[in-house]
């Protein structure tokens, strides 16, 4: 008994109609797919959908929250009034400015720890439980903790540099370099466990076969290490930016938007809730989530390119 | 990899660096809390005497405890809400073909680009019509759509690892879906979900956001949102010591946390970013 | 136990991909069927649709009588042993060959215990009960999977490739215990494996794949005598057969090496001047300085120059160098590339006594059978020289050994 069949040459004479008819099992998956993503879709979308879309709405409307009979359609006129409005721009510059520098220092210093993390044999233990402390703190305690540190009434930062009794919080410049110092403190740890995934990814052949070849340390970070952590760099250069330029809780507690140090969201804040101008205040949530959509958007289009970089090599 | 004893040295040092690096701001406001009367303005690290007064005077304070027992309560119930969604939701996206499969992970992604802050003003009008306005459910509510979708990476990365075949064969030895799902992968995936509870607990813990927004008194403020309102003990004290010591309570759960399972913390962050 | 028939079996992706084409196979009610082919060749998709993990774009599965295509495969009353054996880490040995039988409703305690003990026995396992896969080796892994498989009175067993993860000498060892166990209970085994060993030894019979195409159902013997085309002829038997152009001229057949007349089989079947594919197995091969006489007469003797020798002890490999033709060595390539190796360059593989006192780089006399050589239509690849009626019997032989067994 044998059969034989020629390899694809022609198109089988007579195709049969396909099946549209599911089978048990695809049937039932489909079923359990939706029971089981559906409480968490709902929970997502119900909190966040109307909130959304209603921000978009009075967005265009005049409206303050103590003079409701006073509300009045002006169209884009809050986004005009915002674009046009030379302080938008200010606090734009800041909250990027901080974005910048933070994002940027974070990822030389998280590199080191990551470095450090990876390569040493002792003290491992006590070294990532300690990593993770700024992590876990609650914003606000690190952002309290480094006011006082820098305050010249209670601080040890003064006494420590001999500054004296400069006040810290008393000019934009020094008072923003206090809050990045805090911004970092707090998320370089993250930003470092991040690399030291992609670190723990390159195998140890790699390094030893570029130490073989006579690559001096720094050549085998440059050549073999980062270009192996392309990838992890830029998904934590992404999660990194898009929460930077969302900055608040720091700004909040550690200058409350004074001496010229307000960001887009604390402005979203002020606006809506101690002002309670309610129409133009959504209007500046909509540009900030506009804006990180867009930074999210570029990293994507990078990071893809990256990403089938990667591959090729491989 | 052998290294040689110096570079070892070298990396040890590197690595008594990063924990000093941790832990001084910590240490700082420890010791801060224990500051009294002349010691608070003393400008040097360490105080002449050490005092638990300020820790007297937060626990005495009504605005810190049910400032903490709000927190308490509403991290917790967060947490778990969230937790048991998110492990559902996560099996069926590694796991499951449904149509919408995509619109669920993209509304995920959607919220954790959002700003908070854009979110939080329109829920101030939503809540104060609908009465959930300084609320605990109107807290918990908003913790939950924001912890979800890293709860759901997390799980998500955990289910991807479990190996394909676990419940095919299960299904071959006659388990329904579900059936696999509770017998074979729910077991398996428990150091998961564990991991994901701890992450979703430090990101509801740490909320101030929504905490000032959407509460007005005491009835469901958090502990980041009451210490940004502490008056200390009295109106013309300063309350820069009560507020050290209350910032040192809420951060004890962390710490504690930290030092339990520091080597699960490690392995979600990593896994859930780099591969979700 | 049960037949399966599969009828015009079809799998399609979206992508329009067919992994399986046309596929029409019956396995009788305790039969071993192996299904073998290069990676890629569709044999893991089959048997994943037979189990139901996969569904069937077209076609009807049928086991048992019953058409169980839209079935779950918990429906189908199957057991599988995975290739990673998928063993649940989180349960003792004893709770993971148990498994199967806690989903049935209705089984007594002490039912499954004697059940999973029954099968602990048979696959001696008893050391091992309260262990966790984590703790065990990997021939115990596999045979815990088997164990889970064997548990239930099921209507077949499916294998897919289970012995790929063992090393060499454990792999033999489990491969005549699956046969022995399947011989014991008689259930009806479908068998996915890339190992053309493990084909020759364990199935009844094989059916040979290639890009979703089935080439070729038949007993071991029959592959290996009969084989319908140059793709089987060429995936069964180790080292693979010998290809040589081979040019028809006249009644003649011009052969690198050696030239004899056109096999009657060939015979009014071949035209002048046509170019075929000669194929002849290393083991048809022998150094003629070894032979007797009457070994001699039977075949064709010819001189060549050998380029290197492998001596295994109870055999001798000596491979032979030839020229051929740009058209057969682009052809060889290409079925080289099919069967998962690399044609390097043209040469003889012969299998000769390891007595021989051959020396490389020098020239030797050969024997070689030439009455068990095959002709091949290089451009179908068809065998031109197959012999139906040797291959009708080998069959009938096969048939017989398994109603013998089943009885």
């Amino acid at each position: 008994m044998s059969t034989v069949e020629a390899p694809p040459r022609e198109p089988a004479a007579a195709r049969r109609p396909r099946r549209i008819r599911l089978t048990d099992r695809a049937r039932h998956e489909r079923n359990l797919g939706w029971l089981l993503a559906g409480p968490a879709f709902i929970a997502m979308v119900a909190v966040t959908g109307y909130p959304i879309l209603n921000a978009l709405w009075l967005s265009m409307f005049d409206y303050r929250l103590t003079d409701p009979g006073g509300r009045e359609f002006v169209g884009l006129g809050n986004y005009a009034m915002i674009l046009t409005d030379g302080l938008f721009w200010q606090q734009f510059g800041i909250t990027s400015l901080i974005t910048i520098v933070t994002v940027s220092v974070e990822l030389v210093l998280g590199f080191a720890l990551a470095m450090v993390m990876h390569r040493a044999l002792y003290l491992r233990t006590p070294l990532r439980t300690a990593i993770l402390v700024p992590y876990g703190i609650i914003t606000v305690v690190s952002a309290y903790a480094w006011t006082y540190a820098f305050s010249n009434t209670y601080g040890f930062v003064n006494p420590l540099f001999g500054l004296g009794d400069f006040d810290w919080f008393g000019g934009t410049w020094s008072a923003l370099f206090t809050v990045c110092v805090a911004e970092i403190w707090k998320t370089t740890p993250f930003m470092s466990l991040l690399l030291l995934a992609g670190l723990a990814q390159i195998p140890d052949d790699y390094l030893e076969a570029a130490k073989v070849d006579g690559a001096k340390a720094w050549q085998r970070v440059k050549r073999v290490i980062l270009p192996n952590m392309k990838a992890a760099i830029m998904v934590a250069l992404l999660f990194r930016t898009l929460d930077a330029f969302r900055i608040f809780d720091s700004i909040f507690i550690m200058t409350a938007g004074a001496q010229g140090t307000e960001t887009l969201s604390f402005l979203a804040y002020r606006q809506t809730i101690s002002r309670v101008m309610v129409g133009l205040g959504s209007a500046v949530s909509v540009i900030l989530a506009i804006l990180v959509v867009l930074i999210a958007v570029l990293f994507v289009k990078v990071f893809k390119t990256d990403l089938s970089q990667q591959r090729g090599e491989r | 990899m052998k290294t040689s004893r110096r570079t070892q040295v070298f990396w040890i040092v590197g690595a008594i660096l990063i924990i000093a690096y941790a832990i001084i701001p910590v240490l700082w406001i420890v010791s801060l809390s224990f500051k009294e009367g002349d010691d608070i303005t003393n400008n040097s690290f360490l105080p002449t005497v050490w005092s638990w007064e300020n820790y007297k005077t937060v626990f005495a304070s009504d605005l810190f405890t049910t400032a903490l027992r709000n927190s308490v309560g509403m991290a917790l119930i967060a947490t778990t809400i969230s937790v048991i969604l998110a492990t559902l939701a996560a099996y069926a996206i590694s796991r499951l073909n449904f149509p919408g499969k995509r619109l669920v992970l993209g509304v995920a992604l959607a919220i954790t680009v959002f700003p908070v802050i854009a979110i939080a003003t329109p829920l101030f009008n939503l809540w104060r019509t609908l009465g959930l306005y300084d609320t605990w459910l109107g807290l918990i509510i908003p913790y939950l759509s924001y912890s979800l979708p890293l709860a759901v990476y997390v799980l998500a990365a955990f289910f991807r690892e479990i190996p394909w075949e676990m419940e095919q064969a299960a299904q071959v030895d006659g388990a329904t879906a579900w059936q696999a799902f509770r017998r074979v992968i729910v077991p398996l995936a428990a150091p998961g979900v564990f991991t994901a509870a701890i992450l979703t607990f430090f990101a509801v813990w740490n909320d101030f956001v929504f905490g000032i927004t959407l509460t007005s008194s005491e009835a469901a403020r958090p502990v980041p949102a009451a210490l940004a309102f502490f008056q200390g003990a009295s109106q013309f004290s300063q309350p820069t010591a009560p507020i050290s010591a209350a910032a040192v309570v809420v951060t004890i759960p962390v710490v504690i946390l930290v030092l339990l399972f520091q080597r699960k913390i490690v392995a979600g962050l990593t896994n859930g970013a780099v591969k979700g | 136990m049960a037949a399966i028939e599969m009828r015009n079996i079809v799998k399609e992706y979206g992508d329009g991909f067919k992994a399986v084409n046309d596929v029409s196979l019956d396995i009788a009610d305790g039969e071993f069927m192996i299904l073998v082919g290069p990676s890629g060749c569709g044999k893991s998709t089959l048997l994943r649709m037979i189990v139901g993990l996969e569904d069937i774009t077209s076609g009807d599965m049928v086991i048992g009588g019953n058409r169980v295509n839209e079935k779950a495969p918990r429906d189908r009353n199957l057991s599988m042993v995975f290739q990673n054996y998928a063993l649940y880490p989180h349960l003792t040995v004893f709770e993971n060959i148990a498994f199967p039988l806690r989903l049935q409703k209705g089984l007594a305690e002490e039912d499954i215990r004697r059940r999973v003990q029954d099968a602990a026995d048979m696959l001696e396992l008893n050391e091992h009960l309260e262990r966790k896969p984590a703790n065990l080796s990997g021939g115990q892994r596999q045979r815990v999977a088997m164990g889970r498989a064997i548990v239930r009175e099921v209507n077949a067993f499916l294998f897919d490739e289970p012995l790929s993860n063992l090393d060499a000498k454990l792999r033999g060892q489990m491969r005549t215990e699956i046969s022995r166990m399947q011989r014991r209970l008689g259930t009806t085994t479908v068998y996915v494996t890339h190992d053309q060993t493990e084909a020759m030894t364990l199935g009844d019979r094989v059916a040979v794949l290639r890009r979703g195409f089935l080439q070729q159902v038949a007993s071991p013997r029959e592959l290996y005598e009969q084989p319908v085309n140059m793709f089987v002829a060429g995936f069964i038997g180790s080292p693979p057969m010998n290809f040589l152009p081979a040019v028809v001229a006249g009644d003649r057949l011009k052969l690198p090496f050696l030239e004899i007349d056109v096999p009657a089989a060939a015979a009014g079947r071949v035209t002048d001047g046509q170019l075929l594919l000669a194929g002849l197995r290393p083991d048809h091969f022998e150094d003629a300085g070894l032979l007797d006489d009457v070994k001699r007469q039977r075949g064709a003797l010819f001189r060549a120059r050998v380029d290197v020798t492998e001596w295994l002890g109870d055999a001798q490999y000596a491979y032979i160098p030839f020229e051929a033709g740009d058209e057969v060595t682009k052809q060889l390539a290409e079925l080289a590339a099919e069967l998962d190796s690399e044609a390097l360059r043209t040469q003889l593989v012969v299998k000769i006594d390891a007595m021989s006192r051959l020396r490389e780089n020098q020239e030797a006399q050969f024997w070689a059978d030439t009455r068990r050589m095959h002709l091949f239509d290089p451009r179908t690849g068809e065998n031109i020289t197959r012999d139906e009626s040797a291959a009708a019997e080998l069959a009938q032989l096969e048939q017989e050994k398994l109603q013998e067994r089943m009885a």
